[in-house]
């Protein structure tokens, strides 16, 4: 069972290393848009750290939204999704390494991405280490709650429109809880609270997520 | 070979003959008049007491009577959710059709609830807060519960095959309720605007003049809910089964013009 995840897996980021310059879009599109908020409101320091937390975390929830469109698309046009539900292995499973791969393929970047962006948005240093530490915990999320509505606006011609409307209200929870400790800690307050929520978020979504994903790409595929 | 004798739970059998969507028009057909009776009736009564009866709020004044449309649409903006919900899962488990049918035609109705609350509560907002517009947590929760019900709604008309989209759309709906909690929870932890609630389970503030018209309005907007899903569940079984034996009896002519 874990040999099929393993594979699985494997391959996935295989595929998304043998495409290095699509690797890049999400990244580039998290720049791009962190970028236009100074353009747009102004280059003041003191507005822009205040607005830090919200900023980068929804320019996170738009780069995740654009990446989940190929999640499985490319299974989906080509047959290799029928044949994963023919093999024999729990769907739920092959769901789960698939969302794994996304995360570390259009996830993780957008980590490792955030101290630069912080420096733009003028965030006080001592926020960055929570601002990574719920973009860790947080971004799983989104890819795990993203994978429930990619499974089920797969088999439209314009899925892409609507999955933005499916996931988006399913993510509010998760921007108002990262970008509150984010604040808590230049307001000074404990923030302990909300990564705690944070993961116990990421806990509940890696359980159930994956099972919802599995039925509503059986649903697609019916 | 022992035979299997045939359930005879009238509770069962019931249920079970609901699923036909045949005798599901037949029985619902004798009953929903009644609904949009009983609906009408307690609106009136309801809004008589609650606009020309009960007195005026001492701190604000006639404005508080938007309160008797506002309060139960909000509570049936929620109520219905949970209910979709609910059906979707038995549409899910079972597969029955006429579940699907009630599960996704409560979508609409849900969404006018959430809108009409929204609407009636900016337009209290602006005598009571100064602002159309508050972003405290009620309003905006009712905000993300109009985006979840946009979604099911919006899922279900995208998909061509209406059994497909059903369950796909009752999926989303089950996955949705799973936000209801947090929402409710984010109502308990951000300070808010908006006056705490008066009506608890404990007791209420509110003086029964007041009180009595919101509880009937609120009983009469349940009447509207059954009539009106059961009403458009007729219509959509219709719909979808144009072609089938039963609907001949039923429109008739109407089904022969179509026909040809």
């Amino acid at each position: 069972m874990s040999g099929a995840f393993l594979a699985l897996l494997r391959r996935d980021l295989l595929l998304a290393f043998r495409r290095r310059t699509e690797l890049l879009f999400p990244v580039a599109f998290l720049l791009v848009v962190v970028s236009l908020f100074p353009l747009g409101i102004g280059p003041g320091p003191a507005l822009l750290a205040r607005i830090a937390p919200g900023v980068i975390w929804i320019a996170a929830l738009l780069a995740t939204v654009i990446s989940l469109d190929g999640l499985f698309r490319s299974d989906y046009d080509d047959g290799t999704l029928e044949q994963f539900i023919l093999s024999g292995h729990p769907l739920t499973l092959i769901v789960l390494a698939k969302i794994v791969a996304h995360w570390l393929v259009a996830g993780l970047p957008l980590v490792l991405l955030s101290p630069l962006l912080a420096i733009w948005m003028n965030l006080p240093m001592e926020s960055l280490g929570v601002l990574i530490v719920t973009l860790l915990l947080g971004t799983p999320i989104l890819s795990l709650i993203g994978s429930i509505g990619v499974g089920l606006t797969l088999s439209l011609k314009r899925g892409g429109q609507l999955l933005s409307l499916l996931v988006f209200p399913l993510y509010v929870p998760i921007l108002i809880l990262a970008t509150a400790a984010v604040m808590a800690v230049a307001d000074g307050l404990p923030y302990g609270a909300f990564l705690g929520l944070l993961t116990a978020g990421l806990v509940t979504s890696v359980t159930l997520a994956p099972f919802a994903a599995a039925a509503a790409l059986k649903i697609s595929l019916s | 070979m022992k035979t299997v004798k045939p359930r005879k739970n009238p509770l069962v059998m019931f249920i079970h003959k609901l699923g036909s969507p045949p005798w599901f028009y037949d029985f619902t057909g004798k009953f929903v008049p009644w609904l949009w009776a009983v609906f009408a009736g307690l609106t009136v009564w309801g809004l008589y007491l609650g606009l020309f009866v009960a007195p005026p709020d001492y701190l604000q004044g006639e404005s508080y009577r938007i309160m008797y449309i506002h309060v139960p649409a909000a509570w049936m903006s929620m109520m219905i959710y949970v209910l979709m919900a609910f059906m979707g899962f038995i549409a899910l488990i079972w597969r029955i059709r006429t579940m699907e049918i009630m599960a996704m035609n409560s979508a609409p109705i849900g969404a006018a609830f959430t809108l009409i609350a929204l609407a009636t509560g900016s337009l209290w907002g602006r005598p009571t807060w100064g602002a159309y517009w508050v972003w405290d947590a009620r309003l905006t929760s009712e905000l993300v519960l109009l985006f979840l019900y946009l979604g099911v709604i919006g899922l279900y008309k995208a998909m061509d095959e209406p059994r497909k989209a059903a369950r796909a759309a009752s999926l989303l709906a089950l996955v949705g309720l799973v936000n209801l909690p947090i929402i409710h929870f984010s109502v308990k932890w951000w300070n808010t605007l908006h006056q705490g609630s008066s009506i608890s389970m404990t007791g209420s503030k509110i003086d029964p003049s007041m009180l009595w018209p919101l509880l009937i309005m609120a009983i009469a907007m349940k009447f509207y809910y059954g009539a009106n899903l059961i009403t458009r569940s007729r219509v959509t079984l219709l719909e979808q089964d144009l072609r089938k034996g039963w609907t001949r009896g039923v429109i008739g002519d109407a089904a022969k013009e179509r026909k040809s």
